[in-house]
């Protein structure tokens, strides 16, 4: 994948898919410090399961019989010196406080580390497949600063309009970039 | 130390800023021209396009193709009888950018190999038009 913000939108659908409600995705940057941070309330895993999921072989899925999620991002990110680690609590064992942090390091200043392209987009597209998950979205690099938080957009819309309304979309799509343009101000 | 809070003082700052900076007024604006379209929804005769997104679909570059699609269909004003999906792996990686379309009493069809541009082409030809693009279908594909 040629965008950090693909692997983003793919190491987040886990969450999606392990049922979460609150799902934030934190990237921040000092330097050449390069973190990624996905915090879901999913079910989470039991620590056999997490001590698998560097193993392109280990996989949920029925369809067929590779996963190459994790080890995707674990790549993206040993390549540059950083690395990936993951903990979580499997509902079975923490039935009030189950859930899945995931942490992503690189080195931005590293030859091999991929480039963050279109983030929007992997925003937009979470929230337009998910609409009823409340993400916080958060970029901080050294001064500046950019949060989308899906439940404040959804105090205003009440229950009559979905989140993945294309409007609505339109709309986020619009107020992260106003974000993003003032740092380059 | 003095420097730390300092500087995140103003991070905290800027993000309240940074909410109200986009007037809320707007959103509050879209629903009230939605609330009442969506309630018309029926929910039959409906047209799903479903976009399949699974780690596949992503690097063979499905995020574009998605985009495009809910952006032509929004443009096109058929969001009141057409929604758009995503699902994971549909099982044909290979084919991948895959995307389903099922209309009600017609059969699936299967798009593969799908690019924003040619997401542009089946909504202007096959949703609004009624005809599908053949050349872009799975069968059409030479073994």
């Amino acid at each position: 994948m040629k965008e950090l913000s693909l692997y983003i939108l793919d190491i987040t659908e886990n969450s999606v898919r392990a049922g979460a409600k609150n799902i934030t995705v934190s990237i921040e940057e000092k330097g050449s410090e390069f973190r990624l941070t996905v915090i879901d309330d999913g079910c989470g895993m039991k620590q056999e399961i997490v001590d698998r999921l560097s193993d392109p072989f280990y996989t949920t899925r029925t369809t067929r019989k590779v996963g190459l999620g994790v080890p995707f991002l674990t790549l993206a990110a040993e390549q540059t010196g950083g690395g990936v680690s993951i903990t979580s609590k499997h509902i079975d064992e923490h039935p009030d406080d189950h859930g899945t942090v995931l942490e992503a390091t690189f080195d931005s200043s590293h030859i091999d580390f991929i480039p963050l392209g279109d983030i929007v987009s992997t925003f937009v597209t979470l929230i337009q497949g998910s609409p009823d998950i409340d993400f916080l979205f958060r970029h901080i690099k050294d001064g500046s600063a950019m949060e989308l938080d899906t439940k404040q957009i959804r105090e205003v819309l009440g229950e009559d309009v979905p989140l993945s309304n294309a409007e609505v979309l339109g709309w986020i799509r619009g107020f992260v970039n106003e974000q993003y343009d003032e740092w380059d101000k | 130390m003095l420097e730390c809070s300092g500087k995140s003082e103003r991070k905290k700052q800027y993000l309240e800023r940074g909410i109200s900076m986009k007037s809320l007024q707007e959103l509050a604006a879209i629903r009230e021209r939605m609330k009442d379209k969506v309630s018309l929804r029926s929910g039959e005769n409906e047209t799903r396009i479903v976009v399949g997104m699974a780690t596949c679909g992503i690097s063979a570059g499905a995020r574009p193709v998605l985009n495009a699609f809910v952006e032509e269909v929004a443009k096109e004003g058929l969001s009141d009888k057409v929604t758009v999906t995503q699902t994971g792996c549909i099982g044909i990686c290979q084919y991948e950018p895959v995307v389903e379309v099922f209309e009600a009493d017609k059969e699936k069809v299967t798009y593969v190999y799908m690019t924003a541009e040619k997401a542009k082409r089946v909504v202007e030809e096959h949703i609004k038009g009624g005809k599908v693009v053949t050349e872009y279908t799975i069968g059409n594909i030479k073994a």
